[in-house]
């Protein structure tokens, strides 16, 4: 990683502004960027979605295929999530095999999606044992300016939510129907700057920040997931605080993915 | 994105906007970001890292001893000494308001817009400076050192987004002024911090006018009476 | 949590609020810890927690490698989590998968969180965890075998990492769940906490809980955590006031 070292006075300032409730751009502590949807964006997939989260922009596409069930999921089909850090997106993303980060933000929408039970796996199930869709989700990450979790997951979520099952082209239905989504998990990820916990971070806040919090919730009032990640700690008590910002934010961010 | 000149059979497109390139006497923004036996490696936003050598400071480290005088992470406002054929960028911090920079924080634009950033014979960043109530310092290679009070800084952060989105159209300083004006409270923001720890200015004055700028645009005030000479706007 | 289309689900909870190995809701698993078993490492140790059995090794400050990941004015925590092949029912790939690289890196942060760094520039910090029998929670295990081999290695600390694994088992809030819990139960949170400032360095969850639920989950698992830092604190105290060849008598293997 050709990391560059940002300037310890810019990361104080950063720090400073979160302590007066201030922030680089303007936002409020918990103030979000705007985010957008734009589900089908990719007419190749079976399902897609751009999201952009201020200039963080990511794109998903959904994927289905004929496959065979896992020996120990006999009635069940099969979902993976990928996330790619592609160089574009950034000058610190390599090409290569995929870092830490990358696999780091791979399971953690991965996990959303799966601990929500989105998808109900088992209706992906066509013949038990022999035949079941595998439900492909890939993410790219086109620019970089912070948050990608979020973006990412929000992108997932998007693409699934306005998926097709392409059962006629399989030859396993005589028409294509809309892919069940039966949960809705938003992932919503804080970071520490001195004594305040910021959503949404941009790159710099996270550059400066001291611990980062990702907290997926549903529709239901549960919490489906979280992670911690980079240098830092938090309080059981701040880990409350977070998660309950988290549920008022994934409301209205599932209203935005649903396009309600 | 640039206008694009044609010299057959080439075509040479000069950059709107693009990386920092070098050109002697500049004042930059450097960030240290590696600290070795004799020199400092500073990453100036441009194609390779600018080494500052102890002997273009005022300091005399011995070995070992550099990380007393900068640290990775520090900031520090340098010239640029020479360019050679191996594209080594070497860089001094001889000069007048040269130094370390301490306290404030960091903007950018890119490298293109300095120009407008200064304003001719320095007119936008003194209007920024005078109604931000803040203290500048300009780098040639789009980074921006600002002090003040943390609303002042984040105008002047304001400001630079407009130069930067709206930095081709003409009216600019007005359109600056206007949206200063408009935003509250211009003088009386808390005592001015002091400037930063700053360094021998026995050395000589190595900020001219850059001649191959834009007409319009001195890229730092040139005035050799004025206080405010060099890349600095108080 | 991975239950899709199993058959069986054992009762995780019997009538009288006990678990499927007899423990109350709050109970710790039987947990043994011995500090520097290993004889080449700077520092080690190994944790034997219900039927986990876990060792860590650290070496250094030492150089890095590879190079490239040297910084100037801290040491680099290197943190590699590896499951044996032999350590699961069915045999698992050799090499490190997605999910030991994501554990791989969250015990690095929890470590970089409380390390002193800076005091090492330009060096590497090695931590090896390899987990030789598992079943559920193995990162806490591994987390704690590390911390203490961290110690072992005299490396400079804020505070001993303490960690432990919370889950919901049966619709109950419970401590330190076990492989059967983990598969068939409701959520699973493993935390590491550094309980002089009280604050939690390594934060994952999956499954479901309600506010209420977490807000539970996270006061049991702060007791647990501080249970075991109790624990590891004795068995720090064991190595120093034992000659040597006592401790070394303990290798298991």
């Amino acid at each position: 990683m050709s990391e560059v070292v940002s300037a310890e006075i810019q990361t104080t300032h950063i720090i400073d502004l979160a302590r007066a409730g201030r922030r680089l751009d303007g936002r409020g502590i918990d103030d979000w960027r705007p985010v957008t949807v734009e589900p089908g964006y990719v007419k190749s997939a079976d399902g897609s979605a751009l999201v952009h989260v201020g200039d963080t922009a990511v794109l998903c596409g959904v994927k289905l295929e004929i496959g065979k069930p896992f020996p120990d999921t006999p009635n069940a089909g099969v979902l993976t999530t990928n996330a790619e850090l592609i160089a574009l997106s950034s000058p610190t993303f390599e090409p290569g095999p995929p870092q830490p980060e990358a696999i780091e933000l791979s399971r953690v929408v991965d996990r959303s999606i799966r601990a929500a039970e989105t998808i109900d796996l088992t209706k992906l199930c066509v013949t038990p044992s022999e035949k079941c869709w595998t439900c492909y989700v890939d993410i790219h990450c086109l620019d970089h300016t912070g948050n990608l979790i979020d973006a990412a997951q929000l992108a997932a979520l998007g693409a699934l939510t306005h998926a097709t099952v392409p059962a006629k082209r399989f030859g396993v239905g005589e028409h294509d129907y809309p892919l069940d989504v039966s949960h809705f998990p938003v992932e919503c990820t804080f970071v520490r700057l001195g004594d305040r916990i910021v959503a949404d971070p941009t790159f710099e806040e996270e550059t400066a920040g001291q611990g980062r919090l990702t907290v997926a919730t549903d529709e239901q009032g549960n919490v489906v997931a979280m992670q911690k990640g980079k240098i830092g700690a938090f309080s059981p008590e701040e880990v409350v605080e977070t998660v309950e910002r988290a549920f008022r934010h994934g409301d209205r961010l599932r209203n935005v993915v649903r396009g309600t | 994105m640039g206008y694009a000149t044609w010299r057959e059979p080439f075509v040479r497109v000069v950059p709107f906007a693009g990386r920092y390139s070098p050109k002697p006497h500049d004042v930059i923004v450097g960030i240290v970001q590696d600290v070795q036996k004799t020199f400092w490696l500073l990453d100036i936003d441009a194609s390779r890292w600018a080494p500052l050598h102890t002997s273009g400071t005022p300091w005399e480290p011995g070995p070992g001893e550099l990380d007393e005088f900068l640290r990775v992470g520090d900031a520090v406002l340098v010239a640029v000494e020479n360019l050679d054929a191996t594209g080594k960028i070497g860089v001094t911090m001889k000069g007048e308001g040269l130094g370390k920079l301490s306290g404030g924080t960091l903007a950018g634009v890119s490298p293109a817009k300095i120009p407008r950033v200064i304003g001719k014979g320095g007119s936008m960043i003194h209007t920024i400076t005078q109604l931000t109530g803040t203290q500048v310092a300009v780098g040639q290679n789009g980074r921006i050192w600002v002090d003040g009070n943390p609303d002042g800084i984040l105008r002047v952060r304001e400001c630079l987004r407009i130069i930067e989105t709206e930095g081709q159209r003409s009216g600019l300083t007005e359109r600056i002024e206007g949206f200063l004006r408009s935003t509250g409270p211009t003088d009386d923001t808390g005592p001015h911090p002091p400037r930063p720890e700053s360094v021998d200015r026995r050395g000589p004055d190595r900020f001219e006018d850059d001649p191959s700028g834009p007409d319009d645009s001195p890229s730092i005030p040139s005035d050799e009476s004025h206080e405010g000479e060099g890349p600095w706007e108080t | 949590m991975g239950n899709v289309g199993a058959k069986e689900i054992p009762e995780l909870l019997n009538a009288e609020g006990r678990r499927i190995d007899g423990r109350k809701l709050d109970e710790l698993r039987s947990i043994t810890m011995k500090v520097g078993p290993l004889t080449r490492a700077d520092g080690s140790a190994f944790v034997e927690w219900g039927e986990n059995k876990v060792m860590a090794a650290v070496y250094g400050p030492r150089e890095v490698h590879p190079r490239h990941l040297m910084q100037t004015s801290k040491a680099i925590i290197q943190c590699r989590y590896n499951m044996a092949a032999f350590s699961v029912d069915e045999r698992k790939r050799p090499g490190q998968d997605r999910r030991s690289q994501e554990i791989s890196k969250v015990i690095t942060e929890a470590f970089e969180s409380v390390v002193f760094t800076e005091e090492f520039p330009k060096t590497s910090i090695d931590i090896y965890i390899e987990v030789l029998q598992a079943n559920a929670g193995t990162r806490c295990a591994g987390l704690v075998a590390a911390s203490l081999a961290l110690a072992d290695a005299g490396i400079p600390m804020a505070d001993l990492v303490s960690a432990v694994a919370v889950g919901k088992v049966a619709g109950r809030i419970a401590l330190d769940l076990k492989k059967e819990e983990d598969n068939f139960g409701e959520a699973d949170l493993p935390m590491a906490l550094v309980p002089q400032s009280g604050r939690l360095v390594l934060i994952q969850m999956e499954g479901h809980l309600n506010r209420d639920e977490l807000r539970q989950a996270l006061d049991l698992g702060t007791k647990g955590c501080r249970e075991i830092y109790d624990r590891m604190r004795e068995a720090l105290r064991a190595k120093y006031d034992t000659p040597t060849s006592a401790v070394s008598a303990g290798v298991p293997a």
